[in-house]
């Protein structure tokens, strides 16, 4: 895959292949690949420092196929599950869990660690959206994937899941709590999926596509609105807290938002803020006083507008991180064992990797009832 | 100070550990009062500063952008796609500022616009045109949504029209 600018991505099979750089590399056979919804955001121009000639692609799983000299916890012909953090697990950061966060893994940017494919100001690293690709600090993030497991929600255990289920745990739900998430993209229907393992009495999803709405509704058994057919979202929520706010709400969208011609004007047009910040400035608004907004939604670097002055004054209390994939793989792998998560039904689209681009246009536009693409390339 | 340019000597870390001169220092100190929990192990080593044992540099064999705001390169780092061409130039000049300016941000958008121009040169000083209509996926498009393809199309083919049309009648009344 081969970014050559905003909306144009090509299959190149003149993609230089990845070489072993640092002793604690290892080269990955990709096996699967997902689109994410933040790859949008590259694949949109949203991101600064986003070169042609990169590969897109954080959540892969692979085959190890070379390992550097000082890797020993890996050997060739592991099946690895492959996190999208970049993380060296010696930093300070990295010592207390902070996967996300490592400050040895991305030198153009201290704001956010290294991650896969995700432009240079997330490291420049190549992505997973290729038929192999280097994993640096291979005995850090790279876990092998058991052999009862589904390549599918191997595959999904990379990000979606893991960052659905800290969107919950960073929202600090206790039993009974109502949850409101915005975005029914597949972290925010993963997030309504978690919310109930932490104890939600109410989990209330918001969108505007109703495909997507349906499936959240099914899928994760919640509650599932049209921000387009229920007025004033915040309103709405109002009404049915007994006028208090929800106890939490859980922003799953980004920097993408729709419902604000301001906000998409500024944030996703003119690039004039890190994005259209709707779904945050909704959630900040129907959150109840001390409630939590819990933020997993991807916004650029630059300023954004929230309304900042109601956080003060509500005593909301901000969660928000990239997800520590790391940290909670363990758990989440006994839930799919126990059957309490079952991620690879969120799966819509399987493609070959040599239509990456009609792929990422069908996500792109909400195609075909698309929720989930993987990309199978042509060694797998 | 036109650019927050940093040189590695200029990062330090707090000397100070002893606060017997503060009355009352850390007497409500509450380990439990921890918002990040339970994202983060509290172990506050970051107090220590950038002391840990570090991993083995990479070396850097193609130029490679820092951000002012720390002091040397990351032990490990992305090689793909190094500054070059006019893009490159406006990135070098971008990275003199911090992560907290937008001489930073908004010089990188510009250049990221330029290099996608500069990567159609050099698709076609390589010999290689481009196939925009794949590229964009616009096979998808006609596939799943002919009805706005054929919007999208009608759109682009009146608007070309019109522009034709004004041109070539200005032209005419310029004779």
């Amino acid at each position: 895959m081969n970014f050559r600018g905003p909306f144009r991505i090509r299959a190149d099979r003149n993609m230089p292949e990845p070489q072993i750089e640092h002793p604690e590399d290892a080269i990955v056979r990709v096996l699967r690949s997902c689109i994410c919804g933040s790859d949008l955001h590259l694949y949109h121009g949203l991101v600064p420092d986003t070169r042609v000639g990169t590969t897109f692609g954080h959540e892969f799983i692979g085959e190890v196929v070379e390992i550097g000299y000082s890797v020993q916890k890996l050997k060739v012909g592991d099946k690895v599950m492959v996190p999208f953090n970049i993380a060296c697990g010696k930093c300070a950061f990295c010592k207390q869990e902070l996967f996300g966060n490592c400050h040895e893994s991305n030198s153009m940017a201290t704001a956010v660690g290294g991650i896969f494919g995700y432009s240079h100001t997330a490291g420049g690293f190549q992505g997973g959206q290729a038929e192999y690709a280097r994993v640096p600090y291979a005995d850090v993030g790279p876990t092998v994937i058991p052999d009862w497991m589904d390549p599918d929600d191997a595959v999904l255990l990379t990000d979606v899941v893991p960052t659905g289920y800290q969107a919950a745990e960073m929202a600090g739900i206790q039993k009974g709590d109502t949850v409101v998430i915005f975005g029914a993209g597949p972290i925010g229907i993963m997030a309504a999926k978690s919310a109930w393992l932490f104890g939600a009495g109410r989990v209330i999803v918001i969108d505007h596509l109703e495909y997507r709405l349906d499936f959240v509704a099914k899928y994760a058994q919640c509650e599932a609105y049209n921000f387009n057919s229920i007025g004033d979202p915040v309103v709405f929520i109002k009404t049915q807290t007994d006028s208090l706010g929800a106890d939490v709400c859980i922003d799953a969208v980004g920097c993408e938002a729709k419902g604000n011609l301001t906000n998409t004007i500024l944030g996703t047009k003119l690039l004039l803020q890190g994005g259209s910040t709707t779904a945050l400035h909704w959630a900040i608004n129907a959150v109840k006083k001390g409630g939590i907004v819990s933020i997993v939604g991807v916004y650029g670097p630059t300023d954004a507008l929230v309304p900042i002055g109601n956080v003060v004054n509500k005593g909301i209390t901000i969660r928000a991180n990239q997800a520590a994939v790391k940290r909670n793989l363990p758990k989440l792998i006994e839930h799919i064992k126990n059957g309490i998560l079952d991620p690879k039904q969120i799966i819509t689209h399987r493609v070959p990797l040599e239509e990456v681009a009609d792929a990422y246009h069908i996500f792109s536009r909400k195609l075909d009832g698309c929720i989930k693409t993987v990309l199978i390339p042509p060694t797998n | 100070m036109l650019t927050d340019e940093t040189k590695p000597s200029d990062f330090k870390k707090s000397q100070q550990t002893d606060y017997s001169h503060i009355k009352g220092w850390g007497i409500d100190a509450d380990l439990e009062n921890d918002p990040v929990y339970p994202m983060k192990k509290r172990s506050n080593e970051e107090h220590e500063g950038y002391a840990w044992e570090r991993p083995q540099q990479q070396s850097e064999d193609v130029e490679i952008l820092k951000s002012v705001e720390r002091p040397n390169l990351t032990a490990v780092f992305g090689t793909a796609s190094p500054p070059q061409g006019v893009n490159g130039a406006i990135r070098k000049l971008a990275f003199r500022y911090s992560e907290s300016s937008y001489g930073r941000w908004l010089p990188l958008v510009l250049a990221d616009r330029i290099g996608a121009v500069e990567g159609i040169i050099d698709d076609l000083k390589n010999g290689y045109l481009p196939n925009i209509f794949a590229e964009r996926g616009w096979g998808a498009e006609w596939k799943y949504n002919k009805k706005n393809f054929l919007l999208k199309v009608a759109v682009a083919a009146t608007v070309t029209a019109i522009a034709v049309s004004v041109l070539s009648s200005k032209k005419k009344n310029d004779d």
